[in-house]
């Protein structure tokens, strides 16, 4: 129980009762996932060896998803049908993909995000995500020899609502339990920090493959607090292997290249990139389609010059993020670099040039976000391990707000809030009887909405009717540790309450993630009745542990008659258990939890007392 | 809700209610509180403990941030005592006062438009220099004197100046 585990953070479950618990990169170029094994983080490699998986999916006509290095290496032969960099679609819509330049696919609209038309019909990059984190899940119970409790999946920290939400639903899709969605450059702190036991105000800088990230955090005491943060989710290493592919096809004359041979330039690019990291000069022989054989060659000096207009990109959002966090290049103690594209020696240099210091880089930048949230990962599955009390506060990388009058934005939260937060506005009417009002929530630090992203929109509906004015309507965001916001609105004038919760529209519901999750399963219907109780049992026996430990420790904050009830709805559930309906334990279940509900707050309210017992209001007061 | 979580921020953080405080002290309560609410510490949680925590902890979350800012927590402060501070509809201001915005606000469009940083952060200095004087006068309003009309006017004097402060910021590092 998590409670027992703050009073008394030795108490961690015994060994046989540890819970399997990864941290997944899902990277834009290629994905990790870890785990902590005898106290230290590791990497769970694939059954070669390889600790990377390409975040490549190949689909055919018929039979399962290629993902990873066989997909890759048919990338140029089949590319409309081989997804690769899926992460750049993530949340986005038609407009925003076209921005990317020549893609090799079909790209189709949907509600919300782009489809990617291929043999085996459209896929969202929700789905093609799952189907990587699904390789990887499968991979670590392999490994891990059991099914997994959950997961810390990362995402880029300056990912907006819509990209977060769509990484939720991937990883859901893959039969995940999502313990929590990391930031990536928190997690690199994390795993930097725990590693070196490291205090002062670090900025980690984080360039993927297809996202860029700056984060400043202050790490003191156990605390790592996210003092700001900022990025660009569409400029990484791919963008460095575009300028080098447009170089060469102008230089070699290429007319427009097909999708297939787009994709060797950009292999071919990719690779001489990173034998410029440790050489001045690369070359590399490709054979197009139409049988033309080529010659690429590249000089690191041609390269920096090249792509210096990218590397300069990365240093307006670094800028940004220290404003906000109230910083000067010259107040930050340690500068980490994360992410594969950071081992270029002109990102490098232009980094040291402004900070003023070397760049620490000690650790793999590959597996260091992987490792941080497997860290977190282990601790949140309820492994904590003496000295695993540390504590992380992390921020929203954008602001949220609501349209008003004339096209504008109103602030609601702004960016660099800490995590949750909840913060509510009121608003009224502007006609007599006025009896709906639309909601339209935006994400963005821009003063007109059509500057931003829309998230959603939403009616208000059964305002009572009164003169323009009268009405009053609070609209509350929350904005969970995941980064993840929901909307509610209420009007309050007359009493009367109409309220709402709203889910941006690209999000999945549950029933949808379980239909889809379904289909992915070829079992009977049996089958699919026995997996269900089998879930519902483990749902209803953490539930049961859980309750008894918090009896044990605080029975007495409730009443006879209250502890009956509570033992007769817990008895309800051991009866349904031994059952064999899945939707009789589920319904047992869901009435133990709303019967628990009030001790659990009172429970809180105990641990709230006990934080800040032991200091007198006197001591302060004669402050 | 229960009666723990509908406690003003000071009570919530274990503060008598006051201008003056220690922000080392305000952070070391609100790390030990967040360290006991937290989401993260409940994870493995019942879901009604997961959503509690979630409510708890953007609770500490507001109240941190309200109390840590100086102008932020007069405000509040000002609030609990009964008093609106009136920023958006009491825009009477003292006609020194006013004079002395109105300079300071034509020197920075002109430093601005001729690019003059080091103007700029001149500017920032002395306008950063009324700021902390009137903090002082701030703290001797509400904790000493009581007088919170007086206490008022200066919060929306304050937020004139953080106007000003953050168009310079824009300006210095656009």
């Amino acid at each position: 129980m998590a409670l027992l585990q703050i009073s008394e953070p030795g108490d961690s479950p015994e060994p046989h009762q540890r819970r399997l618990a990864v941290g997944i990169d899902l990277g834009t170029t290629h994905s990790l996932v870890a785990t902590v094994r005898s106290s230290a983080a590791e990497v769970i490699a694939d059954e070669q060896g390889r600790p990377l998986l390409p975040s490549i999916v190949r689909y055919s006509r018929e039979g399962t998803p290629v993902v990873g290095y066989d997909a890759r290496a048919a990338q140029a032969d089949d590319p409309s049908n081989t997804i690769v960099s899926v992460k750049r679609f993530m949340g986005r819509g038609v407009a925003d993909v076209a921005r990317y330049g020549a893609l090799p696919y079909r790209f189709s609209d949907a509600p919300g995000m782009v489809n990617i038309e291929t043999v085996a019909g459209a896929r969202s990059p929700v789905q093609v995500s799952a189907d990587i984190l699904r390789v990887l899940r499968e991979r670590a119970e392999r490994a891990l020899g059991g099914e997994l409790f959950g997961a810390v999946v990362t995402v880029p920290a300056y990912f907006d609502d819509a990209q977060r939400q769509a990484t939720k639903d991937a990883a859901r899709l893959a039969g995940l339990n999502v313990l929590r969605l990391l930031n990536e450059p928190t997690a690199a702190a994390i795993a930097y920090g725990l590693d070196h036991g490291s205090e002062g105000t670090f900025a980690i800088f984080d360039l993927g493959g297809g996202t860029f990230d700056i984060s400043i955090l202050k790490l003191t005491r156990g605390v790592f607090e996210v003092l700001a943060t900022n990025g660009d989710s569409a400029l990484g290493g791919d963008d460095f292997d575009q300028a080098i592919a447009m170089h060469w096809r102008s230089h070699h004359r290429l007319a427009d290249a097909g999708g297939g041979d787009t994709r060797r330039l950009l292999a071919a690019a990719r690779e001489v990139k990173e034998k410029l990291s440790s050489s001045a000069e690369a070359d590399i022989h490709i054979t197009l389609s139409y049988g033309q054989k080529l010659h690429l060659r590249l000089a690191r000096a041609e390269f920096e010059h090249l792509t210096a207009g990218l590397v300069e990109k990365t240093l307006g959002p670094t800028r940004k993020a220290l404003r906000d966090a109230k910083l000067t290049a010259a107040g930050i103690d340690g500068v980490v670099l994360v992410g594969g594209a950071t081992r270029m020696p002109h990102l490098q240099a232009a980094v040291q040039g402004f900070f003023g210091k070397p760049p620490l880089k000690d650790l793999d930048p590959d597996q260091v976000v992987a490792l941080g949230a497997a860290i977190q990962a282990n601790v949140l599955a309820g492994n904590r391990a003496p000295g695993d009390d540390w504590l992380l506060l992390d921020v929203i990388p954008l602001s949220l707000g609501l349209e008003t009058m004339g096209g504008l934005v109103e602030r609601v939260i702004p960016r660099n809030s800490t995590i949750p937060v909840a913060r509510a506005q009121e608003f009224t009417t502007f006609k007599d009887g006025q009896t709906a009002m639309a909601i339209h929530v935006v994400q963005g630090e821009r003063e007109l909405v059509a500057d931003n992203r829309s998230l959603a929109r939403f009616e208000l509906r059964g305002i009572p009717p009164m003169v323009a004015g009268a009405a009053r309507i609070q609209v509350t965001f929350q904005v969970d540790a995941d980064g993840l916001l929901s909307v509610t609105a209420r009007e309050n004038a007359t009493g009367v309450e109409s309220s709402i919760v709203v889910k941006p529209s690209y999000g999945l519901s549950d029933d949808e993630v379980a239909r889809m999750l379904q289909e992915s399963f070829s079992h009977a219907v049996d089958d699919r009745g026995a997996r269900a109780l089998a879930e519902q049992r483990v749902e209803a026996e953490q539930l049961l542990a859980a309750l008894r430990a918090a009896l044990a420790r605080d029975a007495d904050l409730l009443d006879t008659r209250e502890r009956a009830e509570l033992d007769g709805h817990m008895a309800s559930v051991e009866r349904a258990w031994n059952g064999s309906d899945h939707r009789a334990l589920k319904d047992a279940v869901a009435a133990l939890n709303r019967a628990s509900e009030s001790f659990a707050g009172r429970r809180m309210d105990r641990a709230v007392s006990g934080a800040l017992s032991g200091r007198s209001l006197d001591e302060v007061a004669r402050r | 809700m229960t009666a723990a979580f509908s406690r003003n921020h000071f009570e919530l953080l274990g503060l008598a209610p006051g201008y003056a405080l220690d922000p080392a002290d305000l952070e070391s309560r609100y790390r030990e509180l967040q360290g006991r609410v937290h989401p993260d510490r409940f994870a493995a949680a019942p879901e009604a403990e997961r959503r509690l925590a979630m409510q708890w902890a953007a609770r500490a979350n507001e109240a941190y941030r309200t109390l840590r800012d100086p102008v932020a927590r007069a405000r509040y402060l000002l609030g609990l005592k009964g008093f609106d501070t009136g920023e958006e509809s009491n825009t009477a201001m003292p006609a020194d006062f006013l004079m002395q915005q109105m300079e300071w606000r034509e020197s920075v469009a002109e430093a601005r438009a001729s690019r003059d940083a080091q103007r700029l952060a001149h500017l920032r200095g002395e306008i950063g220099g009324e700021h902390a004087e009137m903090l002082r006068q701030l703290e001797r309003a509400i904790d000493r004197d009581a007088n919170y009309d007086a206490g008022c006017s200066l919060v929306r004097k304050l937020r004139f100046l953080e106007k000003l402060d953050a168009e310079i910021d824009d300006a210095l590092a656009p």
